[in-house]
């Protein structure tokens, strides 16, 4: 199985595949035998994931989340020019930077490169190629993080069978993706940055709040009570965008298949669960398996694994060192 | 060895395939998301200028034609962070489409032009903003208007003393005069004119080109000396022998809306066209 285009074709919406036998390594045939003939004791397990309490990659990237927005705020409320605009387009100590996706967008609705803008977005695009591609999404994001406290709510309601929630096809956001594109184009307005949570609470928060937060407020209540981090999993073009980029990344999430027991606890976690498909008994075709590109980097299923089977991973630097 | 299947009786109910039905569920929720969320982003179209005329927003300096600009810039605010007087606003919800992009609000806060070089223009990532321009006369914002002459006080033969607007006021200007690099607001000055000139005096194109003639163009730059005056008070001849001016709007008004901004009567007896240039009046 091509790894690369399994991980597109996740991105753009399909569910994971199983892998045929013949396409699983002698190296994970072996380990798949070998877990056949093995009990994991539940207790034990459980006991564990007790004993292995971690929020250290959350800690580091809630920090790094508000540090950014922090500097953009700073930069402009006290003046120090660091990084200077929002997420959209900004300076950092005078050089260009672009997301991705705005430059895409006005791009498309202008029909026309703009040089500077040109800059920016390859600046940005080696950034993120460099970090990983979605990271952008779960360390840079504000809204990751509002809707994050969101999913807590949502999770709690449904602990308690207070509400159902409710999911969608992961293929509806490959549609949101063509159709921005197609508004943009033909419309020629920037008709994704009407509605994008991420450009509104980034103004907002740089230049004071408006009206356009009770749309972002619609939203977090909609992942609160409706469907789970729907706008991240099932909407928003900038986490397709940096996830095509993600594709190439030597920065990544790695998982071992040899120490793993098979809980399921890190997809509970996850954002985006289908790119842990590896993580159920028989499916890693690797003894280490590179997870896909629609993975945020949030480092949530690495906290919660207690056996180190999931780790960050520069794909070269390891051997390199 | 196939499973049982339950087949329809009479009695009781069509048998159900859960599996199947799920899928359908889903797939008819997620139609409805596809079809709500596209839908909430085309209600951006509603508030946009060609539907409704008042919502048309004054535009920084260097902007491109209303739909040119809307999709050319990228709601950054990096014009808004360069701006010396803080003249430039962001859009928001009510705005559609131009959430987020630029604006001017001339009565509250005009652009004074008294950071010579057009910050805002090289501050802008995406040439939204035209980069082909660099001083003040090139600019085409809008274009001044005597909207409500029975106001203005140059015409009636009144001066004006004391502060412009009023004590709450905080439009802001840089008066080269008193400090060329600190925006003092225009409250903090009393006026004592014999004939109000508060359009004339504060007009940033007739400040540059009264500098210039002085031998002290701004920055020490004689491109920036504009060419064309933009407004200036003609004598009104209504044969009472009462000396009455009133303010005439020539072609170098580049609609910055500085005399919107201090104009003291209220509403503004001289405002800003936005639909309008130079070339166009």
């Amino acid at each position: 199985m091509n790894l690369f285009f399994e991980s597109l074709a996740q991105l753009l919406g399909r569910a994971p595949r199983k892998p045929a036998k013949e396409q699983i390594k002698p190296a994970a045939q072996t380990i798949h035998f070998r877990k056949r003939g093995e009990k994991f004791d539940a207790a034990e397990s459980a006991a564990m994931h007790a004993a292995h309490k971690s929020n250290k990659w959350r800690n580091r990237r809630w920090i790094t989340l508000i540090a950014v927005n922090l500097l953009f705020v700073l930069s402009f409320s006290l003046d120090i020019q660091l990084l200077e605009g929002a997420l959209t387009a900004s300076r950092f100590l005078g050089f260009h930077m672009a997301d991705l996706n705005s430059a895409l967008q006005v791009t498309l609705a202008f029909k026309e490169v703009l040089i500077n803008l040109l800059i920016g977005t390859v600046t940005i695009f080696l950034l993120w190629w460099l970090l990983g591609g979605r990271t952008f999404c779960s360390w840079v994001c504000p809204y990751h993080l509002v809707a994050e406290l969101a999913e807590k709510i949502h999770l709690w309601l449904v602990d308690r069978n207070l509400i159902k929630g409710y999911d969608f096809h992961r293929g509806v956001r490959t549609f949101f993706y063509v159709t921005f594109g197609l508004l943009a184009l033909v419309t020629g307005y920037t008709v994704f940055e009407f509605i994008s949570p991420t450009g509104i609470l980034s103004r907002a928060l740089i230049y004071g709040p408006g009206l356009a937060l009770i749309w972002v407020g619609a939203l977090l209540l909609f992942e609160v009570f409706v469907s789970r981090r729907a706008w991240c999993r099932y909407v928003c073009p900038i986490g397709m965008t940096y996830g095509l980029v993600g594709l190439f990344s030597p920065m990544r999430v790695v998982y071992d298949l040899d120490g793993c027991r098979h809980e399921g606890e890190c997809r509970k976690v996850c954002e985006v669960p289908h790119v842990l498909e590896p993580v159920l008994k028989g499916r890693a075709t690797d003894a280490s398996v590179p997870i896909g590109a629609d993975c945020t980097r949030c480092g949530l299923c690495i906290d919660k694994c207690p056996t180190g089977s999931l780790r960050f991973e520069i794909k070269g630097l390891s051997k390199l060192l | 060895m196939s499973k049982p299947v339950s087949k329809p009786t009479e009695t009781g109910p069509a048998p159900v395939n859960r599996r199947k039905l799920e899928a359908r569920r889903r797939f008819l929720r997620t139609a409805g998301l596809a079809v709500g969320i596209a839908g909430v982003s085309l209600l951006g179209f509603i508030p946009l200028p060609e539907n409704r005329a008042q919502r048309m927003r004054l535009r920084p300096p260097g902007a491109l034609d209303e739909q040119d600009y809307l999709a050319s810039c990228i709601k950054c605010g990096q014009c808004v962070q360069v701006c010396p007087v803080e003249a430039i606003k962001l859009g928001d919800l009510l705005d559609g489409f131009g959430n987020g992009a630029a604006y001017l609000d001339a009565r509250t806060q005009a652009c004074d032009f008294s950071c010579d070089g057009l910050q805002c223009v090289l501050a802008c990532p995406t040439g939204a903003l035209t980069h082909e321009i660099a001083y003040s006369h090139q600019t085409r914002m809008g274009f001044a208007r005597l909207a409500k002459p029975e106001l203005c006080l140059a015409r009636l033969g009144l001066g004006f003393q004391g502060k412009v607007r009023d004590a709450a006021f905080d439009g802001k200007f840089r008066y080269a005069e008193i400090d060329r690099w600190n925006p003092i607001p225009v409250r903090n000055r009393d006026f004592d004119l014999e004939l109000c000139d508060l359009c004339v005096r504060h007009c940033p194109i007739e400040i540059r080109r009264q500098q210039c003639a002085e031998g002290n163009p701004p920055s020490g730059d004689p491109d920036q000396c504009p060419p064309l005056p933009a407004i200036s008070l003609e004598p009104l001849d209504d044969g009472s022998g009462q000396v009455r001016m009133t303010p005439v709007v020539h072609k170098g008004c580049v609609g910055c809306g500085a005399c919107e901004m201090v104009c003291p009567t209220e509403p503004a007896a001289i405002v800003i066209d936005i639909d309008k240039t130079a070339e166009a009046v």
